[in-house]
């Protein structure tokens, strides 16, 4: 009966409104300071704020949908949603699946996180979050690597001794590194990406068009760059 | 919550942890137990209907409906439950999806385009346009769903099996009253049954109760999903910063399970008194001897 009366509501939904256009940007809600969740239960941190700023110079409708890292492109992919803002770095083995905006983060550094300056980070085993473009990199040299689904679980690896290193976005790692007693950086920062971009389908020019279109407008006007500077600090990187 | 929590940071101890107990996401944690209660309410008497259908379909003089009754539970049992619970939601969603899209958006265009499910925006099941609520109401039901065919066909062979339990005597007099096959399922064969399918009942009761945290496997904001949340180290980007306390959200979670099966092996055993009383069964004959 339930199942009825659901699929009913459904139909009628669907055939009582408009086809009023919104988007859905999905976000992970687990990486500050680009995205997280806040006290109160809801989206919070750069993306969302820059996301929203983009979608009223846009004129599009959005809202926010929580989804895990490892599933964000595949259910972009169907349909679940309309666009990703979730600290996605634009690289060549994503853009075979879907495509990103112009960057709206400039390229950021990667970096180890260790709980001693001697660390092997050649060879030794390094944790990563699954999926990420430091992952990729990894993959590449001859270090061992271990892969958690977030960012928390990177770090209780090297904290219970299970890896020698973590090695991630550089911004994301900086505040649990400040705020601990036991974790420093260690080794050289690498640089990977082409910067921050938004994710859509492939077949979606026009919002991509759309998005890119407030994107320059943000970057022209210096908007972008004081947004930056607002959750990443003074000496964050910023557009010329 | 309370007037003092204004400013998080000048708290210490108890009223710091009033506080932080009381934030709109803790608030959803807490809510979020009602999901899983939820979930059980509703899966429970579903997988029982299920499962209902299926034993007497297997049971039926039909020779299709004894098929579908056979091959649905030795399919559904003989798969394993992740995969199934992975499979059904995205199964149904896109074929759901698909089916709108026949009716609502232009035909010609195909759904798949390269590695994209794509469907027009009228044939969105629930529509972008819909609030938040809907969208996580429908995931819910998209694993009832999942969950009650999965437990559906476990109850199935429960059932079942305990349908052949009952004595054949019974059954037999029944016959000799004049009572058509009808008659005997429902007035003999299945108020009989239920003492004989009883404790595999009670068994998939408890795998039920223990298989809700795949709700985070399904994406549904479960207790899983907020503990996890809720206790990963939280840096000062958050009002309330602390270390990694994922060990006492689980531990939580782990007290709240031990709960549920618990009350429930105590339900259980009032169940099984209830029904044993004046059956042809060991524990119907133990209960007669003790009363006299």
């Amino acid at each position: 009966m339930k199942k009825i009366m659901l699929a009913a509501a459904a139909l009628a939904l669907t055939t009582s409104m408009g086809v009023a256009q919104t988007v859905r940007i999905a976000t992970e809600g687990a990486y500050p300071p680009y995205n997280f969740i806040n006290d109160q239960g809801q989206v919070a941190g750069f993306e969302v704020e820059l996301g929203n700023e983009l979608c009223q110079r846009a004129e599009l409708q959005c809202t926010w949908v929580k989804n895990d890292w490892d599933s964000i492109i595949p259910n972009l992919v169907s349909s679940n949603y309309d666009a990703i803002m979730a600290a996605m770095s634009i690289n060549e083995e994503r853009k075979q699946a879907i495509a990103f905006t112009e960057n709206y983060l400039p390229p950021a550094p990667s970096s180890y996180v260790a709980l001693e300056e001697g660390a092997n980070l050649e060879t030794g085993i390094v944790a990563v979050q699954i999926g990420t473009v430091q992952a990729s990199h990894i993959a590449d040299t001859q270090a061992t690597m271990l892969e958690y689904p977030n960012i928390d679980q990177v770090f209780a690896a090297v904290r219970n001794g299970e890896a020698d290193a973590a090695f991630g976005d550089h911004e994301v790692m900086r505040p649990f590194v400040e705020d601990s007693e036991d974790l420093i950086f260690v080794g050289e920062q690498v640089r990977l990406d082409e910067g921050i971009g938004i994710g859509v389908r492939q077949s979606d020019n026009e919002l991509r068009e759309k998005l890119n279109a407030a994107i320059g407008a943000m970057k022209q006007d210096g908007s972008l760059n004081e947004l930056i500077k607002k959750h990443f600090g003074e000496d964050a990187q910023t557009y010329e | 919550m309370f007037s003092y929590c204004t400013d998080p940071s000048a708290l210490q101890g108890l009223a710091w942890l009033s506080c932080y107990l009381t934030t709109g996401n803790h608030m959803l944690f807490y809510l979020s137990f009602g999901t899983v209660l939820l979930l059980l309410a509703v899966t429970a008497p579903a997988a029982l209907l299920f499962g209902f259908g299926g034993a007497l379909a297997a049971r039926s003089r039909m020779t299709p409906l004894r098929w579908f009754g056979r091959i649905y539970t030795s399919m559904v049992r003989g798969v394993p439950d992740i995969i199934f619970f992975l499979f059904v939601p995205i199964a149904l969603d896109q074929g759901l999806e698909w089916l709108r899209s026949r009716v609502y958006c232009d035909p010609s265009v195909p759904v798949r385009q390269g590695n994209e499910f794509i469907v027009c925006a009228a044939a969105k099941l629930p529509l972008s346009t819909s609030p938040e609520w809907v969208h996580q109401l429908y995931g819910i039901f998209l694993a009832v769903i999942a969950f009650s065919v999965v437990f559906g066909a476990f109850a199935a062979n429960v059932l079942h099996g305990a349908m052949n339990a009952v004595p054949r005597a019974q059954l037999e007099t029944a016959e000799a009253y004049g009572m058509s096959p009808r008659q005997v399922n429902r007035r003999i064969l299945i108020p009989q049954m239920w003492t004989y399918a009883l404790p595999g009942l009670a068994n998939l009761w408890m795998i039920l109760i223990k298989a809700t945290p795949l709700l985070f496997v399904l994406g549904v904001e479960d207790i899983v999903y907020w503990a996890r949340e809720l206790g990963g180290a939280k840096t000062r980007a958050y009002a309330y910063p602390h270390p990694d306390w994922r060990l006492y959200y689980f531990l939580a979670i782990l007290v709240f399970y031990l709960l549920m099966t618990w009350g429930s092996e105590r339900i259980f055993d009032r169940i099984r008194a209830r029904l044993s009383a004046g059956q042809a069964t060991a524990a119907g004959e133990a209960m007669r001897k003790a009363a006299t």
